[in-house]
């Protein structure tokens, strides 16, 4: 239980990760690396502070702040600096290393003694139970902090998918999701490309510096190394979620991106616990986002092939 | 209205590639005309509409719009004051959005997009009864993405939708070249109905001779990056395909001798 739950509660922080993913790759048409970059930054601006003593809300929010400036930083390099978006993030995502490592002081930052956010959502759990053992749900035994650490982070991600779908529906969103579809026409109905590019990005990579802290937090530790091969992570979560929903509203989208980061934490973790060699867990990762890639189209071919009839799901060819 | 004073642009300068597409254009454009541009393939028509628009600043010369002076203004800023129907009828519309949602952004062109919900309840009342006047039945598909649409379906919308907030210039770059006939015929029918009810400043380019002949009230034709001739009024009423192709014909023999006198003055002197 304490196994599943800890992918669950890894799955809902990563969301973050897919959505900021989600922004970038599907909504701009980005290919935004940075994330590797931005969501170190903002698990080691998090972590300084919290040590420092900063409130976990400020020292999350910091976090945040600090993947946007990242994201920002892309955006500018790209528009006015005419840099490839690619390599954009690239320099970016290098250039952090440093500046990671620079604040922390070190490779690594232990926050297991430091107050932090799944301290406050434990002595939430507490005053809403009333008492701090451990609660039995379903024959097993989960402790106070566990669960509502989980069932925190499960509010925060619906509350954020919902801010996010509601944001993609006013006009700046509207806008923002047009630039990514046909930057000539929006640039002939008035919007000014370069900074839509900027501000989508800094929004992006700040979600993804809002997982970073959120993950430095649960995992107790904050490492310089953490962010590596996260960008993938991210991307696996939203064509995962695509398999999953199929072509359709921006909602359903967004929650699928949610529901792939949750499903393919859950598919990994179940993985090794049934004996997966953790040598292996890239090739598994590749092994899934490639059956997420190609189910889709597979299952329409056999749909077409014994049932004419049948409307059959039919999405077109996506690139990634 | 629209006053561009000797306009020029070369493009790749100094290098093989060196175009010079805009070579000395002056051009005033009175509230209320629509001027029809013609011009030999690559005589700068759909250059000049650029210029105007802001996709590039020009090397040289001013262009001002309502007295306003916009030489050295970008694209976007412009936009507030300019509709745009290009020929490509993917360019004027997001694929993967809804009719809806397109008619949203073109709601806001030029003002400062924010917080606001896109698809206000009394847009989307406004937004039915302009399509149900195109007649084409989309009134009732306002949630299906542009894709799905034809390049005709395509092109209406997008005239609708660069004139939804009245523009101070409309510019027309040969946006039927890309449609069968009766979806072109659909097009330029849309197009004068809207440009003669809302009294609209237009710059229409365009390929083809019969449009040139029977639309607009001014004729302009380029050569070279040049404005070689100017009709206006009855001289404009006046003339017919025919005369178009004439002055096409006269305009390439025109050019043969340059070439033959060239030659002629460099055997005898050189």
């Amino acid at each position: 239980m304490t196994l599943l739950l800890g992918a669950l509660s890894i799955g809902l922080i990563l969301s973050f990760l897919a959505l900021g993913v989600f922004i970038s790759f599907r909504i701009f048409h980005f290919p935004d690396i940075t994330a590797d970059g931005s969501i170190t930054f903002g698990a080691a601006l998090a972590a300084v502070l919290l040590v420092d003593g900063v409130h976990p809300l400020l020292a999350t929010l910091a976090g945040f702040c600090g993947g946007a400036a990242a994201g920002a930083l892309t955006g500018v390099l790209h528009t006015k600096f005419k840099i490839h978006g690619l390599l954009a993030g690239i320099l970016v995502m290098t250039a952090l290393y440093s500046v990671n490592l620079h604040v922390m002081g070190r490779s690594n930052v232990p926050l297991l003694s430091e107050i932090t956010l799944a301290t406050y959502a434990e002595r939430i759990g507490e005053v809403i139970l009333r008492s701090t053992a451990s609660l039995n749900v379903l024959g097993w035994e989960v402790s106070v902090r566990d669960g509502s650490v989980f069932l925190l982070l499960f509010l925060a991600i619906a509350i954020s998918g919902l801010v996010g779908y509601l944001f993609f529906r006013t006009s700046l969103g509207t806008a923002m999701r047009a630039t990514g579809d046909n930057d000539q026409m929006i640039r002939a109905l008035g919007v000014n490309v370069d900074n839509m590019i900027v501000l989508g990005l800094a929004l992006s990579n700040g979600l993804i510096g809002l997982a970073g802290a959120l993950l430095a937090q649960y995992q107790g530790f904050a490492d310089v190394q953490m962010g590596i091969g996260m960008v993938v992570w991210g991307l696996a979560s939203v064509i995962i979620g695509e398999a999953l929903v199929g072509p359709g509203s921006l909602g359903l989208t967004i929650t699928g991106a949610i529901m792939g980061s949750v499903l393919f934490r859950l598919m990994v973790a179940l993985a090794l616990r049934w004996g997966l060699d953790p040598n292996d867990l890239k090739l598994i990762t590749a092994a899934f986002v490639f059956v997420a890639l190609v189910a889709p189209n597979f299952l329409g071919e056999l749909g077409k092939r014994f049932g004419p009839a049948q409307r059959a799901r039919s999405s077109p060819g996506r690139s990634v | 209205m629209l006053e561009a004073c000797g306009l020029a642009k070369t493009f790749n300068p100094q290098s093989p590639n060196e175009v010079r597409a805009l070579n000395g254009v002056d051009l005033a454009v009175e509230e209320g005309a629509w001027v029809v541009v013609i011009g030999t393939n690559g005589s700068g028509k759909s250059t000049l509409l650029n210029a105007i628009a802001g996709a590039f600043i020009v090397d040289t010369g001013t262009i001002s719009l309502a007295g306003q002076d916009i030489t050295g203004s970008p694209e976007h800023k412009r936009a507030e004051f300019i509709g745009r129907v290009f020929q490509n009828p993917f360019s004027g519309t997001a694929a993967n959005m809804s009719i809806a949602e397109n008619f949203a952004l073109a709601a806001r062109r030029g003002m400062r997009r924010g917080l606001n919900w896109a698809l206000g309840s009394d847009l989307k009342q406004a937004m039915r009864e302009r399509v149900r006047s195109l007649n084409l039945g989309l009134e009732a598909r306002l949630g299906n993405t542009i894709g799905s649409l034809s390049g005709g379906q395509r092109q209406a919308l997008t005239l609708l939708m660069s004139t939804w907030l009245r523009p101070k210039l409309l510019l027309l770059d040969e946006h039927t070249a890309a449609l069968d006939p009766k979806s072109a015929d659909q097009v330029i029918r849309l197009t004068e109905e809207i440009v003669s009810r809302e009294k609209l400043t237009t710059l229409m380019v365009t390929h083809s001779m019969q449009q040139a002949a029977s639309l607009g009230d001014r004729l302009v034709m380029m050569h070279r990056g040049q404005i070689i001739h100017d009709l206006r009024g009855a001289e404009k009423r006046r003339a017919r395909v025919d005369d178009l192709l004439a002055r096409f014909e006269e305009v390439r023999r025109r050019e043969q001798l340059d070439e033959t006198a060239a030659e002629m003055l460099r055997r005898a002197y050189v």
